[in-house]
């Protein structure tokens, strides 16, 4: 246990939260993917921020970008294909496209880490979670094996695992999902960092044992005071847990909004749209909403707005230009701070 | 026509009392002793409102083995211990729980997909366990499946013509061969697709499409009650919507009983008419779907309600939310007593000694209350949980 201390003495990097940098800012990022006969446009300008402290929800539908924008903040983009063509993830003021190699590997893992989906496929079958956990340790701080191993056992303990001493040496098919699940979380905190992408942390597990997970992974964001990225397709996991949402639809953002005004008054019409399609108890036996059409082939985004075709409002401007994230504010121009619409019918739709 | 006089009896009872189920109402059993007279009772319409389907007592087991040559059984994965419940024509029964709690063995024995290691499911009063040959064709033709994943259950393969038109090669009596072309288009047009697809394959499509493709396969036979597999949990939010109206526009449209099964709870109280919930092989609560999410009484079901997150964080303050400890035990080794008494707050020692029997508990039988409903718990009682 002694070696434990000596190294979790490493001066911690929290910063005060001056209110003016935020922890990442992703700005205007572009990704695409070129195929041998096509050019995948799977992000195209997207800007969000998060604070330490902060959880920011990234939701969409599957193809809208939401992952393949983690990928890019964390670097394990696949480049070729991928490319990033212009854009910039500052991560406390620097940014990081611009960084080499070597110094993108400082911040990975030490500085932000990620939770995967699914934990079976993101652990290594033959090796042991203790041996896993422990390679945080061993390949950034060189620590030694007994040493990275009270480690893991510390860290299995936190994420409450039971029996961590007994299990530590067990292999990623000898655990439930959820406790698949989190080893993902403990790997991801074993360096203490300052900010967490989580990318469907639950969509693969039961409804009891999300709430579980959910639980363990606010309850340690507090402690530590990291900033958390969410990225899920379930509107009701992101009311439990966000701050602050924002919407993507074929690559881009469509709204942004604090988690309550988001869902009392949605100022685009997909999110209205997406809300409307969850069943609700008093529409029992009624036909359920439902949004025409289907998502686009982000090899021919529609011209203007994205969703026009799919949108009950969509007008002749919909079609020919492409909306800005508009700031929205109240009907009588009171700002409403953190608040935005790609919608060019924004006040229609939020105050009509 | 058949003589309803022969009752169930024996259900349940090989596996002795513990772990038997005696909530058997009595089921009319079709006498036929013939091919034909089975036909006959299986082709007879039910009323609506009637039951169609009565499941007494399912049991699954299927044996864990070791050794090579001389296999020994060394236990059992008990996948569906006991289970019974009824369908009644034109209704949907919905039915949740987390994997592992057997809902899909449920479905593959309801389609004769699986043998059933005990219990029998009545179809018209004919029990469909016992069935071979063509009796049994018969009635796997009137109940049919949509399943949950549309990316793996249609043959990248075959044509969409082909796809939904290959019941109609196992049972031509349905569609004459020159008509089988006409009749898939009329499907595809029926669930919501151009007829003219029908020369398409299926990567050709999106997940709601195909899923669309499914459930025309499913439709083809003109079948009387369709089983679906978590159908549209595979599916993105704003196409969910797209299909469970479609199934409801069916259910009407061709006078279908559904048997939903999935663990999307808002979506199962959406389209069900009542709602069973299931726990590690067992039924643990069923009724209206009023009694279940309104009024739970076991405490599985108020866990499971209170842990949906609900999609609206007005809602979440201040509602008492349950988080169940642990994960669900192995159904190879379940706990004594009730299965749940290793994750419930209530527990104490007569959950470990004797396994709740699935009826109304006594504490409010007789009393017209939306809590006087199945709950197999022995201390029952509403707990007041905010839910979708």
């Amino acid at each position: 246990m002694t070696t434990i201390d000596k190294t979790a003495s490493a001066p911690s990097r929290r910063i005060e939260d001056d209110g003016k940098t935020p922890l990442l800012e992703v700005r205007d990022l572009h990704v695409e993917f070129k195929t041998r006969d096509s050019l995948v446009k799977a992000v195209n300008g997207v800007n969000y921020s998060v604070r330490a402290g902060e959880t920011l929800a990234v939701l969409g539908e599957s193809g809208s970008g939401k992952s393949v924008t983690a990928q890019a903040i964390m670097g394990i983009l696949d480049m070729p294909p991928g490319r990033i063509p212009q854009g910039e993830i500052r991560f406390r003021g620097e940014d990081m496209l611009t960084m080499s190699n070597e110094e993108r590997r400082q911040i990975r893992g030490r500085k932000i880490a990620m939770i995967f989906q699914d934990a079976l496929s993101s652990l290594n079958p033959v090796l042991s979670v203790g041996y896993q956990l422990g390679e945080m340790f061993r390949v950034h701080q060189g620590m030694s094996r007994k040493a990275a191993k009270a480690k893991s056992i510390e860290l299995m303990d936190r994420v409450r695992i039971p029996a961590a001493k007994d299990r530590v040496n067990d292999y990623p098919h000898q655990f439930s999902g959820g406790m698949r699940q989190r080893i993902m979380i403990a790997m991801a905190m074993a360096l203490e960092p300052d900010l967490i992408i989580a990318d469907e942390p639950t969509t693969a597990l039961d409804v009891t044992v999300q709430a579980q997970v959910m639980d363990l992974l606010a309850e340690l964001q507090d402690e530590y005071n990291m900033g958390l990225i969410l990225i899920t397709h379930d509107l009701g996991v992101v009311a439990d847990v966000a701050d602050k949402i924002a919407l993507m639809y074929a690559g881009r953002i469509v709204e942004t909004a604090p988690v309550h005004e988001l869902y009392k008054r949605p100022a685009h019409p997909y999110t209205r749209g997406l809300l409307d399609s969850i069943p609700r108890l008093d529409q029992k036996g009624q036909e359920l909403y439902a949004i025409k059409g289907l998502p686009p082939n982000l090899t021919r985004i529609p011209p203007g707005c994205a969703f026009n075709p799919r949108c009950p409002k969509a007008q002749d401007i919909c079609r020919s230009e492409v909306p800005i994230l508009h700031p929205v504010t109240e009907q009588d121009g009171t700002d409403l701070p953190g608040r935005g619409s790609a919608c060019h019918f924004w006040k229609e739709t939020i105050h009509g | 026509m058949a003589d309803p006089t022969k009752k169930d009896e024996a259900a349940g009872q090989k596996d002795g009392p513990q772990d038997a189920t005696p909530n058997i109402t009595e089921v009319d059993v079709a006498d036929a002793a013939s091919v034909e007279e089975v036909e006959a009772v299986l082709d007879a319409p039910v009323e609506r409102g009637e039951p169609i389907l009565q499941v007494r007592n399912l049991v699954k087991h299927f044996p864990l083995t070791h050794g090579i040559l001389f296999k020994r059984q060394i236990g059992a994965v008990k996948a569906v211990d006991g289970v019974s419940f009824d369908l009644y024509q034109g209704e949907t029964l919905g039915i949740v729980g987390e994997s592992g709690c057997g809902k899909s063995t449920v479905a593959k024995l309801l389609m004769t997909l699986e043998r059933a290691t005990a219990g029998e499911v009545f179809y018209k009063r004919q029990d469909i366990t016992k069935l071979s040959g063509r009796a049994l064709k018969a009635v796997r033709r009137n109940i049919q499946m949509v399943f949950q994943d549309p990316y793996t259950s249609l043959n990248p393969r075959m044509t969409v013509g082909d796809i939904i038109g290959e019941p109609f090669e196992i049972h031509p009596e349905v569609a004459p061969k020159g008509d089988r072309r006409r009749k898939v288009q009329d499907l595809l047009d029926v669930v919501g697709l151009n007829p003219e697809y029908i020369n398409r394959y299926p990567h050709q499509f999106s997940g709601g499409q195909r899923q669309r493709i499914g459930i025309a396969r499913g439709l083809a036979l003109n079948p009387e009650i369709i089983i679906c597999d978590e159908p549209v949990s595979a599916l993105d939010v704003s196409v969910q919507a797209q299909v469970i109206n479609l199934m409801e526009k069916l259910q009407d449209e061709f006078n279908l009983s559904y048997i939903f099964i999935a663990h999307d709870l808002s979506i199962v109280r959406h389209i069900s008419d009542r709602v069973g919930v299931m726990y590690l092989g067992k039924m643990a609560e069923i009724g209206t779907d009023e009694e279940i999410y309104d009024h739970p009484t076991h405490p599985y079901t108020q866990g499971l309600l209170s842990a949906v997150p609900f999609p609206d964080p007005e809602a979440r303050d201040g509602r008492e939310r349950i988080i169940l400890s642990g994960d669900v035990p192995s159904p190879a080794n379940p706990p004594s007593g009730c299965r749940f008494r290793t994750r419930c707050w209530k527990a104490e020692d007569k959950c470990a000694k004797e396994v709740p029997l699935l009826a109304i508990p006594e504490r409010f039988a007789g009393q017209n209350t939306p809590a006087a409903h199945k709950s197999a718990c022995h201390f029952a009682e509403e707990k007041d949980v905010v839910h979708a």
